[in-house]
């Protein structure tokens, strides 16, 4: 069986365990969440997580399995399976930004639509925003220019909404 | 109300009608309520584990939730293997603890511990309450969490200032948590399903699990059992699941289970799994787990189904209402008996056939006692108990276990009581201290190992004080039997660190506590000396001096297939 990325979105009770558990899961289990993304939804009582995964079709039933189990757990989606969804995340970039290379950073950033945030004699902070393929590519085409540092967020998900009802 | 009142009050409601605990300062406050409160019979024990077994022993026997209370820090960690115990097994159990004042919570206090982050992988849920006014509605969850869908067990930590404080009570009659909703209705189409794969079979075997015992589905297992003529095999968490003398059992499976049951299972073209959870002392080499066969899955948890073996039929949902739906079907399409019985009739010729092969046996013969030859005797001493119900046994973890699920026949549910996915030596006597206590007539024997019973014996203080008539019957092999075992099979008997030194003389021990020690050291010993004991009507020790090097067979070796066993 091959082990293929998933996206989980979990609905969890706002409460302070929550998330301990949920990491708990995780590495008890040997399981890696390779992102994770919580915040407050519309209901203050809910949490919303975005979280990826990787596995096996068995490993991910299980880690499905297991989050329903959780007490706090409200609902699990393997977004992934449900057909189209968007997906997010968003970076910070610093990079090195001297003379000869400040124009081309910030072409780069027009193509890829990034702001720069932060500018300083030797820098840029760019922010770029899109799925993570997105990010990537920006990442591998400013990588030759010098990345002094990164900050990612980590994926959120949605599902798509039907386009024709 | 004070939060310490508050505590009492929802213990009441509950229908709490003993605590098994240990106090200290983090809790003086509670303990100091339940001094006001006569209904709640307090049982003071020697050690927090022993508070955690009792608890656990008692919810095991009578199906209601133990409680047990204890201190913060060095309190609460002494009850992690009873809570781990109860967790693999799935026994309801509420664990109250009590911890520093919010205030002081993560600033390394006197006699902190985040017992919350500690039990989080061995609870079915646990809390931290923070308000005095949560009190009761944490109460009530946590015994809800405790005893619906997969019982288990449920901490609750209690700050000191949450004891303190005051506030209203309110105690919520009605309890939904909107983030738990165990399913309790199987879907209708997977029992049909699984009817038709019954009704097209010619090698079926009903697996019995733990899950049937705690949702009370034996009567429902032997009906079915009965109706279609299904051959029955248990886990040791099932044993009492389906009556063990019935002539359709074919006892436990697994890696000391019978040559008959592993063969059936391994041969067979049609599992009925119901409340069992595929465990590998089970199943041996998952890959080599019953080839031929399809398997029907009932199991409250989904997370049980799919996750050892593959099924073909699962059914999430209550054992007992999945069992009676799938009975109403066999009701309704009325197959007569006849046809049911000529459907198996082969494949119980060829069970009946490995049954004479290997039977479980064993030679009394010789100075030495066998233990087998122990449990067989107690058996015939106590079967109008046995089949009555008025007997309980518990067990420690090691050969002593595995003889008495050998060589016992239980035949009624809830009337073995022993650590079967954690494995817990030391489990069984403060386990038998609470099944006695929810159960003052009935007769409460628990079988131990000399290692074993070293790891609770303090808690014989705790049952002379409650005046508990427990009888502890020692298999005493002068050695860590069971490692003993695999060293001699699989190490080359290298025996390291399998002997004691130093063994107490139990009789004195017992005597030094004012219970009742007997001994046995030859066989012709042995019934008048279980007898004494089980006419007794104090605590009763009793030590027995069997074969030293005396094995449990059959064996599967571990991580083998379950066909490769080790016959005697
Ligand atoms: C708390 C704990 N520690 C260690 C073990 C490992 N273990 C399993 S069986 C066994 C030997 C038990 O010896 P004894 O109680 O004398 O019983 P016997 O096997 O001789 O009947 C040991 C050490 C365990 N199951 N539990």
């Amino acid at each position: 069986m091959s082990e293929r990325k998933h996206t989980l979105s979990v609905l969890v009770e706002n409460t302070p365990g929550a998330l301990a558990r949920i990491a708990g899961l995780f590495s008890g289990r040997g399981f890696n969440i390779d992102s994770l993304c919580v915040a407050e939804t519309l209901d203050p009582t809910l949490s919303h997580l975005t979280l990826v995964t990787t596995g096996d079709d068995l490993i991910i039933e299980q880690i499905i399995k297991q989050l329903r189990r959780l007490v706090d757990v409200y609902k699990v989606v393997d977004v992934t399976e449900e057909g189209e969804f968007v997906e997010r995340e968003m970076a910070l970039i610093k990079v090195r930004a001297e003379k000869e290379t400040r124009a081309e950073v910030l072409r780069m950033c027009d193509i890829f639509r990034c702001k720069v945030v932060d500018v300083s004699p030797r820098t840029y902070t760019i922010e770029v925003t899109g799925p993570q393929s997105k990010l990537q590519a920006v990442i591998e085409l400013l990588k030759p220019i010098g990345i002094k540092e990164i900050v990612r967020t980590g994926v959120i998900a949605m599902r798509r909404e039907k386009k024709n009802p | 109300m004070t939060g310490a009142q508050m505590i009492v009050e929802a213990l009441k409601r509950e229908g709490v009608e003993v605590i098994f605990g240990y106090p200290g300062g983090a809790v003086i406050d509670i303990y100091d309520e339940l001094y006001r409160t006569p209904e709640i019979k307090h049982v003071l024990v020697r050690h927090e584990q022993g508070a955690a077994h009792a608890a656990d022993g008692y919810a095991r026997s009578t199906g209601k939730v133990g409680v047990c209370l204890v201190t913060s820090g060095p309190g609460a960690t002494n009850t992690v293997t009873g809570i781990a115990t109860a967790y693999m097994d799935s026994i309801p159990v509420v664990i109250l603890t009590g911890q520093v004042p919010t205030k002081l919570i993560g600033n390394d206090a006197f006699q902190e511990v985040d017992i919350t982050g500690i039990t989080r992988p061995c609870t079915k849920h646990n809390f931290l309450v923070k308000r005095t006014e949560d009190l009761p509605r944490i109460l009530r969850a946590a015994f809800h969490i405790a005893r619906t869908g997969r019982p288990g067990p449920v901490l609750v930590d209690l700050p000191k200032d949450v004891q303190q404080g005051k506030a209203e009570f309110y105690w919520p009659e009605e309890i939904r948590l909107r983030s738990y909703q165990p399913v309790y209705d199987p879907h209708p189409r997977q029992v049909e399903k699984a009817y038709r794969l019954l009704e097209s079979c010619t090698r079926p075997v009903v697996l019995v699990g733990g899950g049937v015992i705690s949702s009370g589905a034996h009567e429902e297992v032997r009906e079915l059992a009965e109706r279609l003529h299904l051959p029955v095999t248990m886990t040791l968490m099932g044993l009492g699941g389906f009556p063990g003398s019935h002539p359709q059992s074919l006892g436990m499976l697994g890696m000391h289970g019978t040559y008959y049951a592993n063969m059936a299972v391994a041969n067979s073209d049609l599992i009925l799994a119901v409340g069992a959870r595929f465990d590998d002392r089970v199943t041996g080499k998952v890959d080599a787990f019953a080839p031929m066969a399809k398997i029907i899955h009932i199991d409250i948890d989904p997370t049980s189904i799919q996750k050892n073996v593959r099924v073909d039929v699962p059914i999430v949902g209550d054992c007992k209402r999945s069992l009676e739906k799938l009975l109403e079907i066999v009701k309704e399409v009325a197959r007569p008996e006849k046809i049911w019985r000529e459907q198996f009739k082969e494949w119980w010729e060829q069970i009946e056939i490995w049954k004479k092969r290997y039977p479980l046996s064993y030679k009394q013969e010789g100075e030495y006692i066998k233990p087998q030859f122990v449990i067989e005797k107690l058996y015939e001493l106590t079967r109008d108990k046995a089949q009555s119900g008025e007997i309980i046994i518990s067990t420690e973890v090691g050969q002593n276990q595995m003889w008495t699920a050998q060589f016992y026949k239980f035949d009624r549910p809830r009337t073995l009581i022993t650590s079967g996915g954690l494995g817990t030596m030391g489990f069984g006597f403060p386990a038998a201290i609470g099944a006695q206590m929810g159960h003052p007539g009935k007769l409460v024997v628990d079988i131990a190992g000399d290692g074993s019973i070293q790891m609770n014996i303090q808690e014989m203080a705790t049952a002379m004080e409650q005046g508990l008539p427990v009888k502890v019957i020692i298999l005493n092999n002068g050695y860590l039997g069971m490692v003993r075992q695999w060293q001699e099979l699989f190490y080359e008997r290298r025996y390291s660190a399998v002997k004691f030194q130093v063994i107490p003389d139990f009789v004195k021990l017992a005597e030094a506590y004012g219970a009742l020690g007997l001994r046995a050291t030859r066989p012709e010993e042995v019934e008048p000396v279980l007898k004494q004991a089980l006419e007794s009507d104090r605590l009763t020790l009793v030590d027995i001096h069997i074969a030293p090097e005396e094995g449990v067979f059959p064996m599967v070796p571990a991580g083998r297939a379950t066909t490769e066993m080790i016959l005697v």
